[in-house]
């Protein structure tokens, strides 16, 4: 397979998710709209009685915590997506034709990164909507945004693996409910010093928090002042983080592929 | 020539032997069909044909080009309908058919032109925009049948191409099937009707326990099983018997059946109509009067039984 034609069978594939958006642009709409909602719910609603641990305003402590949401949760929409292709045998025709086999999963990646560049714009414009403003420079903005993709792109490919290896819509219900307290377990919502002992551990080493706290401090927001060695090697596991989930997820996610004519 | 040749496939899955040995040949320009029943090795045989899965041991050549070395060039020749539709709910018809045509790179105008024609042969070209959700499922299933033939196919694989559909549904579907012999591609269907087979194929091969079990045409295979049957329904079960004597006596008529549950009798025989008259004749004769009479093609269960001794 010549690259030329990987790289023309990969965009296809990509058209074929953009295409699918256009054509139901009120689904893009509504998931686009949850984490708004959300953001919405906890700044509002909640946030009232919310400390941020070290001070500051618990909306700016919030906006960075439901970016990393946003692209944690990016998992749940990769699997999903490649679980019905599986199980409606989508993959199989396109395994029994004559173009790279591998352009099935990059047009997913591909899409899925876009949808994510899209709801993170979002995201963003509704935390400034409701009073976020970050305050470092505009080079520690980017690298914000760019942790923020790398953990999707980590995410891109738990989904892939975790679809490829579901293979049924119906199953797909079941992580859906496991991301919550994942999520919950982490810096996203509240500081890990407010919480017990224990689960403070568990979120000070959750992979979200460290995104977390790493943008949160690029940002200029308030909530990075934890004192445990995670905490204060943020920026590092925030990096280290998603490349080790790469590490493990990629290589699972290809032989799992190459393993479907097992 | 040989379009498809199978030679001793095995294929488990643990335990279980999904093939167990199997062997077959179809020429080429024919229709084939594989007879079996629910986990007999039906897609497993045909997703090996087709590249998808690796040959455990024995080889398979589709179009003299052997499935296991070769498989890109494998995948030039065939088409493959799966068992469910392998077409995006949420794009059109023409949209799916243009994003495979791209697939087997065809260039966008060519992909866009060969989508048209093949709408069009298919009865679909008046489907617009609307997405394959709102589809009949024998709709859905002649579009999937279009994907398959983006190429012009030499060899095509059908997995039960009219299971759950009902009755149009699966007309639609054989009258497109019928359409397409005759342009020289060599069709292999798999099916769990034996009336499928017979409507469709040349030649059937029987499988059950992942080898072939049977096989000729549809002729000779209805000589081994005992072709047509004839039930007959009475108003009470005491005359059971009595109609049973006069089924027996008919000119070319099997072993008589009897199911007490529905008043009914049943048998294989040779001529179907020759049989029907006499029948007719007899039990009126024998003062008996039947509620339902009924000529039909054997079940699959009734094949197997036939085939097998055994019932399933
Ligand atoms: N991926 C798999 N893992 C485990 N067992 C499998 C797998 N695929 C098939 N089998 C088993 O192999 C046997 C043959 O399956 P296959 O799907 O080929 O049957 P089939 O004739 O197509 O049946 P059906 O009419 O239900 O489609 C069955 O017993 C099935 O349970
Ligand atoms: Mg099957």
């Amino acid at each position: 397979m010549s690259p030329r034609w990987w790289l023309a069978d990969s965009w296809t594939m990509t058209r074929r998710e953009l295409a699918r958006w256009a054509r139901h642009p009120w689904g893009a709409v509504i998931s686009l709209a949850f984490p708004v909602m959300m953001l919405v719910m906890f700044a509002f609603f909640i946030g009232g009685g919310m400390q941020v641990a070290g001070g500051g305003d618990y909306k700016e402590f919030l906006v960075p915590g439901m970016l990393v949401l946003t692209m944690a949760f990016g998992l749940e929409g990769t699997m999903t997506a490649i679980a019905q292709d599986l199980g409606k045998g989508v993959i199989d025709r396109f395994r029994s034709m004559p173009m790279a086999p591998s352009a099935v999963l990059v047009g997913r990646g591909v899409a899925d990164m876009l949808e994510s560049i899209v709801s993170l714009a979002i995201m963003i414009g509704a935390g400034l909507a409701i009073g976020w403003r970050w305050h470092g420079s505009p080079a520690s903005a980017f690298a914000a945004i760019g942790l923020l993709l790398l953990l999707r792109f980590a995410m891109l490919w738990c989904g892939i693996w975790l679809g490829l290896i579901v293979g049924r819509p119906d199953l797909v219900m079941a992580v859906q409910i496991l991301v919550w307290p994942v999520a919950f377990s982490s810096s996203a919502f509240a500081s890990p010093e407010t919480m017990p002992g224990w689960l403070g551990t568990v979120a000070d080493w959750n992979p979200m928090t460290a995104t977390a706290t790493a943008v949160r401090d690029l940002f200029g927001n308030p909530g990075v002042a934890g004192t445990s060695w995670a905490a204060e090697h943020a920026h590092l596991l925030a990096v280290l983080w998603p490349l080790v989930l790469l590490a493990i997820a990629f290589p699972m996610a290809a032989a799992r592929f190459r393993g479907l004519s097992r | 020539m040989l379009a498809i040749v199978a030679e001793g496939l095995r294929k488990t899955y643990g335990t279980k032997k999904a093939l167990d040995g199997l062997n077959m040949t179809v020429p080429s320009g024919t229709v084939h069909a594989v007879l079996g029943p629910n986990g007999a090795g039906k897609t497993t045989f045909v997703r090996t044909l087709a590249t998808l899965l690796r040959v455990e041991e024995g080889r398979a050549r589709v179009a003299g080009i052997d499935v296991a070395e070769r498989p890109a060039e494998v995948r030039r020749r065939i088409g493959l309908l799966g068992q469910s539709a392998a077409v995006d709910e949420d794009l059109s018809g023409r949209q799916n058919l243009e994003l495979f045509g791209r697939l087997y790179h065809l260039g966008a105008r060519r992909a866009a032109a060969r989508a048209a024609e093949l709408l069009e042969r298919f009865g679909l070209s008046d489907t617009g925009r609307k997405p394959v959700q709102a589809y009949s499922g024998g709709m859905r299933r002649r579009l999937d049948l279009a994907a398959s033939l983006i190429i012009e196919p030499q060899i095509l694989f059908l997995d039960e191409p009219t299971t759950g559909l009902d009755p149009r549904g699966r007309t639609e579907v054989w009258n497109a099937v019928r359409s397409l012999v005759g342009g020289g591609t060599t069709v292999l269907l798999t099916t769990q009707y034996l009336e499928e087979a017979d409507q469709l194929a040349d030649r059937i091969s029987v499988i059950d326990h992942g080898r072939v079990i049977a096989d000729g045409t549809a002729d000779e295979l209805k000589g081994k099983v005992g072709g047509d049957r004839i039930d007959v329904v009475v108003h009470e079960a005491g005359l059971l018997p009595a109609a049973a004597a006069v089924l027996a006596a008919v000119p070319g008529a099997g072993a008589v059946e009897l199911d007490e549950d529905r008043r009914s009798i049943s048998a294989p025989v040779a001529d179907r109509m020759d049989a029907l008259n006499h029948l007719v004749r007899a039990l009126h004769e024998a003062g008996i009067e039947a509620e339902d009479l009924a000529v039909r093609r054997p079940t699959l269960d009734e094949v197997f039984m036939q085939l097998t001794g055994e019932h399933r």
